[in-house]
Parts: structure tokens; C-alpha cells; sequence
């Protein structure tokens, strides 16, 4: 794949596809394999969903840009966005237990994030803006858990 | 490709054929196909995912909250058939396994009712 490559598009629900289709594309492009398409598709879907919902809270305006790029070893893609900041640490765990009357929902997005990246790195800045990094690991890992 | 919900209404089983992606965009859309057959009575639900290629965390809530609303009713049920191995996964990572029947296909899902 070349060095990187960039898509800017609205910050709307109705990209989410296209950001999806532009993931696998330079996921494939830069050898991982369908598994791990799969599982950075996964993440970056749930991370831009964030920011149209959370960060511009619905508002259309506000442009989210993703860029994908290769190393040696990494696969990175960064989101980045102009909305609100959030603190991640505020989200609080997902309830992942089994009684389906008691079980809460929300938080899932975060923690798919969390499980199928390797590192996920929150910055915001007044200037920059929010920027959400992800690195996936390409070739076997350490261990794989999933 | 986008989303495509097929639905057919047995004797006392409906059967949802969901296809494509389910997203953010759409989840709506999904919500709505399984309110409209519970608005009818229909709370004996299959859901057959065979061609979905993709669910976000926002598409299984609305697989959770649906299974809550239909186990409300008398024998009412959500249960899922032909799972692709990929959303297997994305069930098996959120906890959700467990909380649904889930059968190898659409036949023995609507005969387990």
C-alpha cells in the first residue's frame, strides 16, 4: 500500500459504510489478513459512530478524517474530528453478564474498540481537535485471546 | 451492502431473514421491522443471519432489547439460526452468546418453538 492514505468525509451515519469499505480496502492493501480486516472494521465503525454521536452529537457540519498507514510491524489508523472531547475513562465497563433482565446496555462500542485493536490512544486538543489512534499488530501476536 | 430484512410470517413463527450491514445507520430500520411484527402479536421470532455480514454494537442491543420484549409474552422468544462465524464472534466478545438459542439453521430454529 502506499505510505498512507487519507478519507475525509461528513461526519454522518449514512458514511459509515463508506468508511468501512475505505478500512478494508487499505487494510487489505497492507496484508492483514480477513480476520483482521474484520476486526479493525469493527473498531473504526464504533469509533466514528462515537463521534458523529457523542462528539457532534448529531449535529451534521463536522468532518471526520481517517488515515491509515503501514509500518514494519503496524497497521495504524487515526480518527480524528473537531466535536466535543469526551473522557473515555468516564465510560464505564460494559455489563457482560447473563441475566438478560439485570444486564445494562451501553459502553459496548469502547470496549470492541479495546478488544480488537492491539492499542487505542485518545488525545484531544483545542487546536488539532479529538484524534483517536488504533494500532493493529500484523503477523501472529503475543497471544491471541479471541 | 446495505441492509435487506426479508420477513415471513409462519402459522406461529415469524422468520426474519436479516442481510448486509447492520449499522448505526440503520438500526432504526431493524428496530422497527421487529416492533412491527410484536405490534401484530408476533413474539415467537427467528432471526436468520446468514448473509449478515456485519452487526455494530448498536445492532446487538437491538437484538437484546428485542429478546427482552418478546420473552415478556407467553412463550415468546427471539432465536437466532445460521450464524456466520465473524458474528459469532462479535456475540461471543459482547457476552451475548449465552443469552440467546442459537441453532445451526432456520428449520430446527422455528421447530424448537
Amino acid at each position: 500500500m502506499p505510505d498512507k492514505s487519507c478519507l475525509t468525509v461528513p461526519g454522518r451515519l449514512d458514511q459509515l459504510i463508506i468508511i468501512s469499505e475505505f478500512i478494508a480496502q487499505a487494510a487489505r492493501q497492507a496484508g492483514l489478513d480477513e480476520r483482521d480486516v474484520f476486526h479493525v472494521q469493527t473498531a473504526v465503525d464504533e469509533a466514528c459512530t462515537n463521534v458523529i454521536q457523542h462528539a457532534y452529537q448529531g449535529i451534521e457540519g463536522g468532518e471526520i478524517i481517517l488515515t491509515c498507514r503501514r509500518t514494519d510491524d503496524t497497521f495504524i489508523v487515526t480518527v480524528r474530528d473537531h466535536g466535543r472531547p469526551f473522557d473515555p475513562s468516564a465510560v464505564p465497563p460494559p455489563d457482560l453478564g447473563t441475566d438478560l433482565n439485570a444486564r445494562r446496555v451501553g459502553g459496548l462500542g469502547l470496549y470492541f474498540m479495546r478488544r480488537l485493536m492491539d492499542e487505542v490512544h485518545f488525545e484531544f486538543d483545542d487546536k488539532t481537535g479529538n484524534t483517536v489512534t488504533m494500532v493493529k499488530r500484523i503477523g501472529p501476536r503475543p497471544q491471541d485471546d479471541l | 451492502m446495505a441492509l435487506d430484512i426479508d420477513i415471513r410470517n409462519l402459522k406461529r413463527v415469524s422468520v426474519l431473514t436479516i442481510k448486509g450491514r447492520v449499522d448505526s445507520s440503520n438500526t432504526p430500520e431493524l428496530e422497527s421491522a421487529f416492533q412491527t411484527l410484536m405490534d401484530n402479536g408476533r413474539f415467537r421470532l427467528v432471526a436468520d443471519l446468514s448473509g449478515l455480514e456485519y452487526i455494530s454494537s448498536a445492532g446487538l442491543r437491538v437484538l437484546v432489547s428485542t429478546l427482552k420484549a418478546c420473552k415478556r409474552y407467553n412463550r415468546g422468544d427471539l432465536r437466532l439460526s445460521n450464524l456466520p462465524p465473524r458474528i459469532v464472534e462479535v456475540l461471543d466478545m459482547a457476552g451475548m452468546t449465552p443469552l440467546f438459542k442459537i441453532f445451526d439453521d432456520t428449520v430446527g430454529a422455528v421447530g424448537s418453538f
